[in-house]
């Protein structure tokens, strides 16, 4: 019964924050300050997790390949499985986690100190000012983060591969990216924006209802982080299905 | 003309020659579950007069508050500000009428990010686009100087006093020039020379702005100090209302007991 009423307060949410988003006056500078905050600040991170899954994915890899006697088609691999489902994926998992976690705490501790019922007071919406900034900026920032994240896996991939046996980044690119084309690339990115919807959404809603103090204020911050890293993996799942549908 | 134009103008008349209300609230009752806080009450504020909301702890003064300035719903009743019914009303129309209102909370609510003449400046900012920068921060200087901080344009919320925390969440109350001011507990948590203080201060104001003001306090000294009427509620009712002379003159056993005991 809480799950069905938790998302039925989660739809409502969302609608108040889709039409205050859609309705003047619109809230830019926050917009850019949250881009910033949300985008850039999670840039060393996301490129951090993204040479490390390189690094794994081709030493990993490597050793199936070879065991096989096709180690010819390490490159390939390598790429398919960054560009298609690990740098979205694993994107997805760390800003779910440093975002989540950042806009719930943020949003809780406003909640419970009024400042959020002072912002109201103030005749300006704070489903527009402080909910929809959030989710958008979560939105544009998660496909530009998920490039990051594939350039420094693959980059990283193929130093990995160079100092296992010598390999020329030219000769890495050209094997890995054979076959590959541009819907092996943007669908899978471009559903990083959904994950931003996930991750913006679940944590400004945790946010803003939470009660209780500073307890709340936790409570709300590890339920954005959790919440949203499972909804962003479930997601995967149904977009999965639906680009191999709609791309096949 | 439309008739609802020539119904506000009618109340815009009134409002300004004082005999009509600003805030009106009718049969209002508000439930939290099964615990029924509000159970029926009525108000009425007319331009430049100020109403003491008084009562025990959780009694439902701040609560009475919030709905006036649509904080939360009411179940039942009409709450109406300058003519026109806010319960149940949109987000966005509901802004329009609180451009005309300001609001101290009583922990001030001030933006712990933002530095006190931001604080100050966010009403304007939203809400007076059209003037300049500078324009701006004469306007931020000019409310600070008002409540007597303006040397701490600069510092931010965590570091200054309880008491300047009132005076800058009430510079920032004053900002879009409201003609209805809601106050809840101004001197709460304060020595008695600060609340004085704030007293005195919202004396000022109220002189000086002919604002229609509700102040929620269960201190009946600062009540009597600042408020031209006063409601004292017990058990989501309100028990009189009247000048602090006719709750002195009341046979009430509960009048009595709260003014014998504050």
């Amino acid at each position: 019964m809480g799950f069905l009423e938790w998302f039925g307060d989660l739809g409502v949410f969302f609608w108040q924050v889709l039409r205050a988003a859609v309705t003047p006056p619109f809230e830019f500078r926050e917009l850019f300050r949250q881009l910033d905050d949300i985008g850039s600040k999670s840039l060393p991170l996301v490129a951090a997790a993204g040479a490390a899954i390189g690094v794994v994915l081709s030493l990993e890899t490597r050793d199936s390949l070879v065991r096989f006697g096709a180690k010819s088609m390490l490159p390939t691999a390598i790429v398919f499985s960054v560009i298609r489902e690990m740098g979205p994926i694993i994107t997805g998992l760390i800003v779910s986690g440093r975002v989540g976690a950042g806009i719930g705490a943020e949003l809780a501790s406003m909640k419970v100190t009024e400042q959020i019922d002072a912002i109201e007071a103030s005749a300006v919406n704070p489903y527009r000012l402080l909910a929809a900034t959030r989710i958008l900026a979560c939105i544009l920032m998660l496909p530009l983060l998920t490039l990051a994240a594939d350039f420094c896996a693959l980059t990283m991939g193929w130093i990995a591969q160079a100092l296992a046996e010598p390999i020329s980044l030219h000769q890495f690119i050209n094997a890995g990216f054979r076959g590959a084309n541009f819907t092996d690339l943007l669908p899978p990115t471009l559903k990083t924006a959904v994950f931003g919807l996930i991750i913006g959404l679940i944590s400004c809603f945790q946010g803003m209802r939470t009660r209780g103090g500073a307890e709340g204020v936790g409570r709300a911050a590890m339920n954005s982080v959790v919440l949203s890293s499972l909804f962003v993996i479930l997601g995967d799942v149904v977009l999965v299905k639906f680009i191999i549908i709609v791309f096949p | 003309m439309h008739i609802t134009d020539s119904v506000a103008i009618e109340q815009e008349r009134a409002e300004e020659d004082g005999s009509e209300a600003v805030v009106a609230v009718e049969n209002l009752h508000k439930s939290f579950g099964s615990r029924k806080v509000l159970n029926g009450i009525r108000l009425a504020v007319s331009r430049s007069e100020t109403l003491a909301v008084l009562g025990r702890s959780g009694t439902g003064k701040s609560v009475l508050l919030k709905l006036i300035i649509g904080l939360q719903k009411p179940d039942s009743g009409s709450i109406r500000i300058h003519g026109q019914n806010i319960a149940g009303m949109a987000l966005d129309p509901l802004g329009e009428i609180r451009k005309r209102m300001g609001f101290l909370f009583q922990q001030a609510a001030l933006y712990d990010s933002l530095t006190v003449g931001q604080n100050v400046a966010f009403p304007l900012q939203h809400h007076k686009k059209e003037i300049s920068r500078s324009e701006r921060g004469d306007r931020v200087r000019e409310l600070l100087s008002e409540v007597g901080m303006e040397g701490d344009l600069e510092k931010m919320p965590s570091e200054i006093s309880g008491g300047m925390q009132k005076r800058v969440g009430l510079a920032r109350a004053l900002a879009l020039e409201p003609d209805i001011l809601l106050l809840d507990e101004p001197t709460a948590g304060l020595d008695p020379i600060s609340a004085a203080e704030i007293d005195e201060l919202i004396l000022r104001l109220e002189a000086g702005h002919h604002m229609a003001s509700i102040v929620v306090t269960h201190d009946l000294h600062s009540a009597k100090a600042i408020a031209d009427r006063l409601i004292l509620l017990n058990e989501g009712n309100a028990v009189i209302e009247g000048t602090f002379e006719q709750l002195q003159e009341s046979d009430d056993p509960f009048v009595k007991a709260f003014l014998k005991e504050s």
